[in-house]
């Protein structure tokens, strides 16, 4: 018979209790949020059944913020506040923006991201996408009954640093704890290759509302493995729609439009796109706010030419990532199409015709993405249930590297690393008695600096006086699990430590994140500081549960002497657990963090050689 | 923060040699990210956190390394104290220079011309000589242990995969 566990008095939690885990697609047209329930994965619908959340946010003149169905139904009479395909903006300035011109908004040249003029103020990508994220928490939490612990955020794979770090800052802004940033073909992969016991390797072919995304992985026992991943960021269906809106303002031979106008022929165009799925003609009948009227009629035949580059603008990237991964279209065992936009003919076409094999539709392309994102924050927030376990072995879809001179990109991880990754390589100067030295990170395949991203620049100082040539630095590239970079320089020869770790700075610095997070509390101060108290509780049962454990099964390869650094550590967090000095309790865990960290590195190791201890016998043939 | 011998194979639990059994490789590998990967302590402290993504980014490295032919010939040079890639000698013999610099002509004029036929037949000729030097590696390194002919091939093949890679990134261009 199963005995109940029962916990001490004032003892944390049970670290098995069940977690309630989310996994958002945070698309450029819909995004979606699922969650495990009962073993199966399941996208959460509205209280209309409604799966997908239009991913629009409409700043209303009351105040509120509609997002969603809500905004969507203002889009064409209130175009400059309801702000739509938000994530085509994410981590790009205003110059990257030129092909999206065509969207009415009041622009803001900003320095590293664009922002946006709204009644509501000048509005960042990131503060607009959280506002999004909080209409998908909401949904999650009403749903599971209570606060989301862990959320995995869907991003396209081959989103770039300033991307990714842009995305994992709205999640933060909008107060997600974030588990991971899952890419989303290797989300759609996971969900895919569970749901069908694959093997082998798959194309993943992904072409949502804004983005592109083409990976190719080896499935087998238990590891998904991402060979390859390349796409194109600024590629989607969002760009189908706007051929037929080009097409119908040439047919019809309109004038210049309003943003209303425009914005009420963008949304034809999308209509007329869909039902070309289907039928082979879609009729354009639109009344203009000038009195001007539209009635034409789009045939699949014309859709079809009007976007024939749009679809062979998907192929280089397809051989690029199958040349990289050291794979013939004829060794793909399968080719999984996810996004709403492989439902268009002349895509599966296409896709058919490159790999020779028709593509796997046994799925909905919408939800797989989400359905899979589920599923690994799932196991992410320690919900795994039985002995289903899987590992996820995922890439960097960009080089990264520094400017050397003569303005030329050093190449530091080059594309398709395993993540995570951290790679070296030394520098020298190149003047005499040079002390400091300019490091500039940046992302792309390009040869010339100027042809790549730019990320970050930061300088490394006090370099002792030498010889040019005479000094050692070591740049250091990490990127971690999310797929995101951080750099650290080192002077090697003296000893002397002058080492700098910077997180690419386009996006928004932490003390911008915490100002946000306190606006949006202003209104009752009390609330927030509830709110932060309660959450350093959370962290300090979890991390004082953790610690204990960790000393209960691996206490022995402590010192007495680190042992009681470590209890004592422990205590300090219980003894202020106990008041309401949320900034006390945050520093003493932050201290105990920092007291576990050589204990930390020690378990890891005697993880693995109990690991290898297995392997030995059979590595020896 | 683990203190990996600077031994690869000792971290794989394999036999120090340049002939190694891929299906052990992997399964090395895989037994060792499942123990340190970061989504296994997706939930767990700082100090976990940062050791898992050190540990892991270390093994996905000494996977690497053992995985690529070029790499892992480097790493049994070093474990015998010979830095195969040394900035004090680069030399290469002057015969196959000559030939790689007919291959770097013979990519330029194929890319200047759009001929994508002959650049990706470069890029096969190229790996296929990579693959019989390897079997000579394997050869030098482990059974006659001649090093320094082991250290040249080393430096040609790393010479080689240079030039395939620059092929590679001709046809990327072409391919827009």
């Amino acid at each position: 018979m199963a005995l109940f566990q029962i916990a001490e008095p004032g003892e944390a939690p049970l670290p098995h209790a069940f977690k309630r885990a989310i996994g958002i697609d945070l698309g450029t047209t819909n995004s979606l949020v699922a969650t495990v329930r009962n073993g199966l994965a399941v996208v959460l619908p509205d209280e209309e059944g409604r799966p997908l959340v239009p991913s629009i946010v409409r700043y209303r003149p009351d105040g509120a913020i509609d997002v969603g169905y809500a905004a969507m139904a203002h889009q064409a009479d209130d175009p400059q506040n309801t702000i739509v395909s938000v994530k085509r903006m994410m981590g790009r300035g205003l110059a990257d923006l030129a092909d999206d011109r065509r969207f009415p908004y009041r622009f803001h040249d900003t320095p590293g991201m664009v922002r946006i003029g709204t009644r509501a103020g000048v509005k960042s990508p990131v503060e607009i996408s959280a506002d999004l994220l909080r209409a998908l928490r909401a949904r999650g939490e009403a749903s599971l009954g209570g606060p989301v612990d862990g959320a995995v955020v869907t991003v396209p794979a081959y989103f770039d640093d300033a991307q990714r770090q842009a995305t994992k800052d709205a999640a933060k802004l909008a107060g997600l704890p974030i588990l991971r940033l899952l890419n989303e073909p290797t989300a759609a992969a996971v969900a895919y290759g569970l749901d069908n016991a694959s093997e082998g390797v798959y194309a993943v072919y992904d072409l949502g509302g804004g983005t592109f995304d083409i990976s190719i992985l080896r499935l087998t026992r238990g590891v998904f493995e991402v060979l390859a991943t390349n796409g194109d960021s600024a590629l989607g269906g969002d760009d189908f729609d706007h051929r037929v809106f080009c097409w119908i303002i040439e047919a019809a031979g309109l004038p210049p439009l309003s943003p209303a106008d425009a914005r009420l022929l963008l949304v034809k165009s999308r209509d007329a796109k869909e039902m070309l799925t289907g039928h082979d003609a879609a009729p354009l009948i639109a009344t203009l706010s000038t009195g001007g009227k539209v009635d034409l009629t789009l045939t699949k035949d014309i859709f079809t030419e009007i976007t024939r580059n749009l679809v062979a603008k998907t192929l280089p990237p397809l051989k690029r990532a199958l040349r990289d991964a050291g794979v013939a279209p004829a060794d793909v065992n399968g080719v999984v199409l996810v996004g709403g936009a492989t439902r268009m003919p002349q895509v599966r076409r296409a896709v058919a015709e490159f790999f020779g094999q028709p593509p796997l539709t046994n799925l909905n392309p919408d939800e797989v993405v989400a359905l899979g994102a589920a599923i690994q924050a799932n196991k992410l927030a320690g919900n795994r249930e039985g002995d289903d376990d899987w590992l996820l072995l995922d890439v960097i879809p960009l080089s990264l590297g520094l400017e050397t001179m003569g303005g030329l990109a050093e190449r530091i991880v080059p594309r398709n690393s395993t993540i995570p990754v951290a790679r070296s390589q030394e520098f020298t100067t190149y003047r005499d008695g040079q002390t400091a030295m300019a490091i500039h990170v940046v992302q792309g395949e390009r040869e010339r600096v100027a042809d790549c991203r730019s990320l970050a620049r930061f300088e490394l100082r006090g370099i002792p006086p030498m010889t040019a040539g005479a000094a050692r630095i070591r740049v250091t590239f990490e990127v971690d699990a999310d797929g995101l970079l951080a750099v650290s320089a080192r002077e090697q020869t003296t000893g002397i430590e002058a080492a700098v770790t910077v997180k690419p700075s386009y996006g928004l610095s932490d003390d911008e994140i915490s100002r946000m997070l306190e606006d949006s509390f202003a209104h009752a101060e009390d609330d927030m500081k509830a709110r932060a108290l309660a959450e350093v509780q959370v962290e300090a049962d979890q991390i004082v549960a953790a610690t204990r454990a960790a000393l209960a099964t691996d206490g022995d390869l402590l010192e007495e002497r680190e042992r009681a650094a470590i209890d004592a550590a422990v205590d300090a967090v219980i003894a202020r657990r106990a008041g309401a000095d949320h900034v006390a309790l945050r520093s003493a865990v932050e201290a105990l963090n920092r007291a576990t960290g050589e204990f930390a590195g020690r378990r890891m190791d005697r993880s693995v050689r109990a690991a290898l201890a297995g392997k030995r016998v059979d590595a020896v043939l | 923060m683990i203190d990996f011998a600077d031994n690869f194979f000792d971290l794989f639990g394999l036999p120090p040699r340049y002939r190694v059994d891929d299906a052990s490789l992997e399964r090395a590998y895989r037994a060792l990210q499942s123990q340190v990967h970061p989504d296994r302590f997706a939930g767990g402290t700082d100090a976990e956190r940062r050791a898992a993504l050190q540990s892991s980014a270390r093994v996905n490295e000494a996977y690497r390394a053992l995985k690529d032919p070029v790499l892992r010939a480097q790493h049994v040079l070093s474990l015998q104290g010979i830095e195969a890639l040394a900035e004090t000698d680069t030399s290469l013999p002057l015969d196959f220079l000559e030939q790689q610099l007919e291959r770097r002509e013979a990519a330029d004029d194929a890319a200047a011309a759009g001929d994508v036929r002959t650049l990706s037949a470069l890029v096969d000729a190229i790996v296929s000589e990579a693959r019989d030097r390897e079997a000579l590696l394997a050869a030098a390194l482990d059974d006659a242990h001649a090093y320094a002919d082991a250290r040249t091939q080393v430096r040609e093949l790393t010479f080689l995969r240079k030039l395939a890679a620059d092929i590679g990134a001709m046809q990327d261009a072409l391919d827009d």
